[in-house]
């Protein structure tokens, strides 16, 4: 991006020039590490930690310029040209975008970091490193670009990514099973999305953002091709961001190493989901009002059904995975009540990738120690792990929304806004699952630090490259509720955040309590029920119910007979009959044909350049054996020659003269 | 004074014993001394005409002396060869001697 080519929209670009080099950054990275990492000490891994480290910093101060209320601006450079569309490559940046940048670089960060000490001896460490980079420098795409196509790119790429890190142990063929189903659904969401980009862009006629934003603020579409258009964006949000009904591929996903579940869950590919909600809000916005309802219902949905669900998981993993997609549709459900849905929303988009990712690291730190993902296997951690224990306690806590962290403040302001604009409903299941979620969590943190130690062998304290990205992660769950802790009227994060005026709720002391006690409700029946080891869970008395949950709610076998099946079995048969008709066809037309060819040439050969060289060679040969008698090594005969010669030259100089 | 025109078929008839002897006999002792019948009849001619041109500086009779010598020189190397040959091969008949062919 050359200086003559900045097109600032709003204001100077400055220092958020920056924002384009913290998305290169990684991707050099990439294809550093995989061209050289095997060559270097430490298999590359430095390069990953270092590129995205300085884009950390730059990060920090492209969001310096928004504090103090800093305008969006926009750099961008032609693409291509398809007849009257220009597409872009560039950059679109405003608060949302630089509170994503700090997001992404610092979770990423530290999972790099701690994967150092988790994946050290892997067998594919280098290669590890290198996805991790590509990974993060997707989500970054995604984040800064200013127009849907350059969007959509970084948003396939997370889709690959994610395929090869869920799958990383493919030797077992569960995992690469996995990958397949997680890439898989996430592309059944991407249909529609890619169809949504083409309503927009037949629509405006232009695939930027803002230019959209502004069309649509102009009042320049249809109110029923915004339908359409939010509906297939949202599509491709409930696909990346495992909402009902294809959040199936989430909790499989616990397939890969856990460092990659932290990166999936907190920072990159789930987050794209809600972020692209976020970015396109107006779009929703403008749209039929029913289209909001529905993104209600379906977060909703999501949020208490895999709330539900978090509660009877065994594999501790899981039971983050379940946590993850209830949350993400409580962020869901925060930007379907509206503008003033969006910033609460959103923060809890900025809040929860920090502390879900402090509680997969942490939990990938106790999975090192026992060599097991199953709570049953654990108990007691508390006391030889004590910096992981602490650590998670606090990601619990703050997930739970215990106060002052840094979970209750975004939770809080997505269920008091509920109230406020009278979606009762909303506000209901998120006030029960709000109760459910610190339940499950502290049926987690009990089964896992608390009891007597049910595993093998003799678990220590993980390496400081672990431990220190938990303590990081820990501090940053405490303090960054409070960039928009309204009850001290402090509002940093809807100044940089918001929609239209950006009006903010004051702080309701009562919903506050409520959601508190609701909190404590939870915790206190967790304590209850699990402070004790029970070989049988206790919830296993909800009999049929829990059959239910167990299976999933059947979704997965529905999914399989209904869907995975039928689609294999005519596939199947429908790849065997091209094959067989029209590959092999194809592939037996061009042998006949290179045969025929073959055979031309052949007598081309044989006939023309054979025979030519042969005449040569014998007529050389003739000739040489008839010129050969004159030398016969008899020196008279060789001197009768030259007198010969003189002779003959004497008489033809004197017959000239 | 000798006429020259004796002088002249005089070293003819030197020069053609000299090729039949070269062409025609077989001991290699023979063909070098034929050899020397040319060079001689060449002499001869060289002498003959610096007298008929009163040569001053008397360049006939000097390049009679080289080729003396240079004759000698050549006598000295073919005789050396035929000895060579003649300890290789027990014989110095040049018919049997046919080393210069393909």
């Amino acid at each position: 991006m050359v200086a003559a080519a900045e097109t600032a929209v709003n204001g100077e670009a400055g220092t958020t020039a920056l924002a384009w080099i913290v998305t290169v950054l990684p991707l050099v990275s990439f294809f550093l590490i995989v061209l050289f990492g095997k060559r270097l000490p430490g298999g590359g891994a430095w390069i990953g930690i270092v590129a995205v480290g300085a884009g950390l910093v730059m990060s920090l101060v492209v969001l310096s310029h928004f504090i103090g209320g800093g305008e969006a601006t926009e750099l961008s450079e032609d693409w291509f040209r398809v007849g009257d569309l220009r597409f872009e490559l560039g950059q679109y940046v405003d608060g949302l975008t630089a509170v994503m940048l700090v997001v992404v670089t610092t979770v990423s960060l530290c999972v790099q970091v701690y994967s150092l000490g988790y994946m050290r001896g892997d067998a594919r460490f280098t290669w590890f490193y290198a996805v991790i980079s590509l990974f993060t420098g997707s989500m970054l795409n995604v984040v800064i670009a200013n127009n849907l196509l350059q969007l959509l790119v970084g948003w396939e790429l997370m889709g690959v990514c994610s395929y090869l890190l869920i799958g990383h142990w493919w030797e077992e063929k569960e995992n690469s099973d996995s990958a397949i189903k997680a890439f898989i659904t996430t592309r059944i969401g991407d249909v529609p999305f890619l169809f949504g980009i083409f309503v927009l862009i037949v629509a405006t006629g232009t695939a930027n953002i803002p230019e959209i934003t502004g069309a649509i603020g102009g009042g320049a579409i249809s109110r029923g091709l915004l339908t359409a258009g939010a509906l297939l964006l949202f599509g491709g949000a409930i696909g990346k961001s495992a909402q009902f009904p294809l959040h199936v591929w989430l909790p499989d996903a616990m397939a890969g190493p856990t460092p990659v579940s932290a990166l999936i869950h907190a920072a990159t590919m789930v987050a794209a989901g809600v972020y692209l909600v976020g970015r396109m809000f107006s779009v929703f916005v403008n749209a039929d009002p029913w289209v909001l309802t529905f993104v209600a219902a379906i977060g909703a949905t999501t949020m208490l059904i895999a709330a539900l669900l978090a509660m009877i998981q065994d594999d501790i993993k899981r039971v983050l995975a379940y946590s993850t997609v209830s949350q993400l549709a409580y962020m869901v459900a925060g930007l379907s009540l509206g503008p003033a849905g969006y910033t609460a929303g959103l923060f809890h988009l900025f809040t929860h990738a920090f502390f879900k990712a402090l509680l997969f690291l942490g939990s990938g730190s106790v999975i090192h120690a026992v060599h097991s993902n199953n709570m049953s296997e654990m108990g007691g951690l508390r006391r030889p792990m004590p910096v992981t224990f602490w650590t998670f306690l606090i990601g619990s806590a703050a997930l739970s929304g215990i106060p002052p962290l840094a979970g209750f403040w975004s939770k809080d302001e997505i269920i008091s806004t509920a109230f406020h604009e009278q979606h009762y409903i909303v506000w209901g299941i998120a006030l029960v699952t709000a109760v459910i979620t610190a339940f499950y969590m502290a049926r987690a943190v009990l089964l896992t630090f608390f009891g007597e130690y049910r595993g093998h062998g003799h678990p220590h304290e993980s390496p400081a490259t672990i431990t220190g990205p938990l303590v990081v992660l820990a501090g940053l769950s405490v303090v960054v509720g409070f960039l928009n802790a309204t009850a001290f009227d402090v509002t940093l994060f809807s100044e940089w955040v918001h929609f239209g005026e950006g009006e903010h709720l004051p702080f309701n002391y009562g919903f506050a309590a409520i959601s508190v006690v609701g909190a404590l409700a939870g915790i206190a029946v967790g304590y209850r029920l699990y402070a004790r080891w029970r070989e049988r869970d206790p919830l296993r008395r909800l009999g049929p119910a829990y059959t239910l949950l167990e299976r999933k709610y059947f979704l997965d076998d529905v999914y399989l007979r209904g869907v995975v099946r039928p689609i294999q079995y005519r596939a199947s048969a429908a790849v065997n009959w091209s094959n067989r008709f029209i590959l092999d066809g194809i592939v037996h037309t061009f042998a006949w044909t290179a045969r025929q060819f073959s055979r031309l040439v052949e007598v081309v050969d044989r006939r023309v350049v054979d025979r030519g060289v042969n005449t040569a060679a014998g007529l050389t040969g003739f000739t040489g054996g008839i010129l050969r008698y004159i030398q016969s090594g008899n020196v008279q005969r060789y001197a009768v020659f030259l007198f010969v010669g003189v002779i003959l030259l004497a008489i033809g100089i004197s017959i000239r003269a | 004074m000798i006429r020259l025109p004796l002088v002249l078929f005089f070293s003819a008839g030197l020069f053609s014993v000299g090729v039949y002897g070269v062409l025609a006999r077989r001991n290699a002792v023979l063909v070098l001394m034929s050899i020397e019948l040319m060079l001689n009849a060449v002499n001869v001619n060289l002498v003959a005409f610096s007298q008929l041109l009163r040569d001053t500086i008397l360049a006939g009779q000097v390049f009679a002396l080289f080729v003396i010598t240079v004759a000698a020189a050549e006598v000295g190397i073919g005789l050396a060869i035929v000895i060579l040959i003649y300890r290789n091969r027990e014989t110095i008949n040049i018919d049997e001697v046919n080393l210069l062919k393909w």
